[in-house]
């Protein structure tokens, strides 16, 4: 097993508000391993991005705060280390790209100016030589006329044009883990597509892992070897993505499953999981998904369940109905 | 880009056409008559008509303005009445005395409040943020007779770092080519008066300068503020940029647009609204050649000062529009 490259441990990340301090993030543990695409699935509010931009240190402080555990990056405590060391950090150990490639670029500079940015602010490289290895970026992430889009602007662009010059950007640098923030969701599924495949042999020939944040189980089952489910701010359920689409133990990952539209069934309607995801700090005490799950119980109302292993080691879940299997067991 | 310009500039034609009719009917509807202003109070009814058809002051006003435009169409601004000269030649030093105070004054308030709202918006809600927004406001609200006497009183009559008055030393005058004094001096290689001359610049040129200052720096910040939080800034960020690589090489020039458009304005305003800091600092500018034309009902300088004002503020304008086409890639002038 490939030694792990980013371990976050029991992290907390809070927010200032009006209504005092909440919880984003409430004690997320995940590793990465060098190479491996893990998805982080959730619906929105469930703090994959903030987790995704903590790991970034790009949250504006101190509106968030970092309230406690730890981001291990190759063994560096990423939440300890100084605004000069994350700079070093950012583009070029980890890279990230976000759900909007439309408006994600700087609309005033080519697109070559803006990959080749990256090059120099990391690498003691001429601007010349910043410009070629632009080009070479932009042919290997599949781009056609790669001199002349170099010299385009973005609005001469399309969406998956966009996109793809936003991971020509990132992996230039050739950083050991890419961050990618529903990457696919605001483009045509053809388009989506495309770019998943782009990722995954891109992810193949260089050997960056993929931290991949969606809320879209088609795109996990398509690029993920791992799955985390998030649900408010929590960790719900892991495993491999396998495990975690044909045997899903937690009632929200179930749920999620079922409300992927199907071809082989017919419905009258569209499976949704009743309710939304609670705002943070408004979660009193005991399982955070109880008051939207059909099996919830009466300790689900009181006491948090822990994310322990189910069937498998590397299985986990976080629901009391497992625990009672186990006891039954 | 060059069709467009000129275009634009064919687009001026009717523009001025129009402002000499209203400039025109409006001098004529202020009381007073240039005769009796030129004569004084006790001339006799008949020297004053014999001025009166000498000036051709008696003609029909279609007449009058007939002959005017088609003076003007052939390049001619017309005479003064009260000193005779052309005004065209006249006007030229009055001119270039202005152009140098309102650039001055322009650059002060470029300077100082970009940057102003550069850092206000970096560091929102902190006290650097309150303090320069509030000279802001205390700034566009300030009378501008009023700050440029305290300025006088401060630095030229207390503390006598600064000349109070005029644009350069009376008793060492200076060969006048450009007529604009920093520039005929560094070409003349006469360093100590230019250093004079820039003396002379400091109070009128901050006088003048500060409400566009404070009405760029609210500007720039509320643009910056909105750059700030769009996905491009945080693309720049994630790419390991340092904050001012972030904020001048990304956030600045796409928040510069509308101060663009604030500070060709403001630029315009300048050159027409300089009477109060010209009259204060006694700066033989236009808008003080103007005010005094008026004050003698001397319509041809009247109307051909402010035609010719009026023409800069449109070039101006239309320099601003260019600009943007230069700043922004996604603005293409066919």
């Amino acid at each position: 097993m490939a030694p792990s490259l980013l371990e976050l441990t029991d992290l907390h990340t809070h927010f200032a508000t009006d209504r005092g301090e909440l919880p984003a993030v409430d004690g997320i543990d995940l590793t990465i391993r060098s190479g491996e695409i893990v998805g982080i699935v959730g619906e929105s509010g469930c703090g994959k991005s903030v987790t995704s931009l903590s790991i970034m240190r790009l949250l504006p402080e101190p509106l968030a705060r970092y309230a406690g555990g730890s981001i291990r990056f190759k063994g560096e405590d990423l939440l300890r280390a100084k605004e000069k060391r994350m700079k070093q950090v950012r583009g070029n150990e980890i890279s990230m790209i976000f759900q909007e490639p439309m408006t994600s670029l700087n609309p005033l500079l080519t697109i070559g100016e803006q990959i080749g940015e990256t090059l120099r602010v990391h690498r003691p490289v001429g601007r010349k030589d910043a410009a070629a290895k632009a080009v070479e970026m932009l042919r290997k992430v599949g781009i056609p006329r790669a001199e002349g889009v170099a010299k385009a602007y973005p609005h001469q662009l399309s969406g998956g044009m966009r996109q793809r010059v936003m991971i020509a950007i990132a992996l230039c640098c050739e950083p050991e883990l890419l961050i990618a923030d529903e990457p696919t969701t605001a483009l045509d599924v053809t388009i989506q597509a495309q770019i998943l495949d782009l990722m995954k042999t891109l992810n193949r020939e260089t050997g960056t892992a993929i931290m991949m944040i969606t809320h879209d189980l088609g795109v996990v089952a398509e690029l993920c070897e791992r799955v985390v489910v998030m649900y408010a701010g929590k960790i719900v359920e892991e495993g491999s993505v396998h495990d975690i689409l044909t045997d899903p133990r937690h009632p929200y990952t179930q749920g999620l499953i079922r409300s992927i539209p199907r071809l082989d069934e017919e419905r009258e309607r569209l499976y949704s999981i009743p309710g939304q995801v609670p705002r943070p700090g408004a979660i009193a005490q005991g399982c955070r998904f109880a008051p939207r799950c059909e099996h919830a119980m009466p300790i689900c109302g009181e006491q948090l369940p822990e994310l322990i292993a189910c069937a498998r080691p590397a299985h986990r879940s976080r629901c009391w109905l497992n625990t009672a299997q186990e006891v039954a067991n | 880009m060059l069709n467009y310009a000129i275009r634009r500039l064919l687009m001026l034609v009717p523009v001025l056409l129009g402002m000499t009719v209203i400039v025109f009917m409006i001098i004529r509807a202020i009381p007073g008559d240039p005769a009796e202003v030129i004569l004084g109070e006790k001339a006799s009814p008949q020297s004053k008509e014999a001025l009166r058809q000498e000036l051709k002051l008696d003609e029909p006003l279609y007449v009058q303005y007939g002959d005017y435009l088609g003076k003007l169409l052939s390049g001619d601004l017309g005479k003064s009445i009260r000193s005779k000269e052309p005004i065209a030649t006249e006007i030229g030093p009055y001119l270039a005395a202005t152009l140098e105070l309102t650039a001055f004054a322009m650059l002060f308030a470029i300077v100082v409040g970009v940057n102003a709202g550069i850092v206000s918006a970096w560091r929102q809600n902190s006290w650097f943020d309150y303090a320069s927004m509030l000279i802001a406001l205390v700034g566009v609200s300030m009378p501008i007779f009023w700050l440029g006497l305290m300025e006088q009183w401060i630095f030229a009559l207390e503390l006598k770092w600064l000349p109070s008055i005029g644009r350069a030393n009376p008793r060492d005058p200076i060969d006048a080519v450009t007529g604009l004094y920093l520039i005929d001096t560094l070409v003349a290689g006469r360093f100590d008066q230019f250093g004079t001359v820039l003396k002379h610049l400091v109070l009128p040129g901050i006088a003048l300068g500060t409400i566009p200052m404070a009405i760029i720096a609210r500007m720039t910040r509320s643009s910056m503020l909105e750059v700030l939080r769009s996905d491009y800034i945080r693309t720049a960020k994630a790419k390991g940029l340092s904050q001012l690589g972030v904020i001048y090489k990304h956030a600045l020039r796409n928040a510069f647009i509308p101060v663009l458009t604030v500070i060709g304005l403001q630029f315009g305003l300048l050159l027409g609204g300089a009477v109060l800091t010209e009259t204060i600092f006694a700066w033989p500018g236009i808008g003080r050649y103007i005010f005094d034309a008026i004050s003698a009902r001397d319509y041809p300088v009247i109307q051909s000062g402010i035609l010719i004002i009026a023409f800069l503020f449109v070039l101006i304008n239309l320099l601003v529009d260019l600009l943007y086409a230069a700043v922004d890639p996604r603005i293409s002038y066919k």
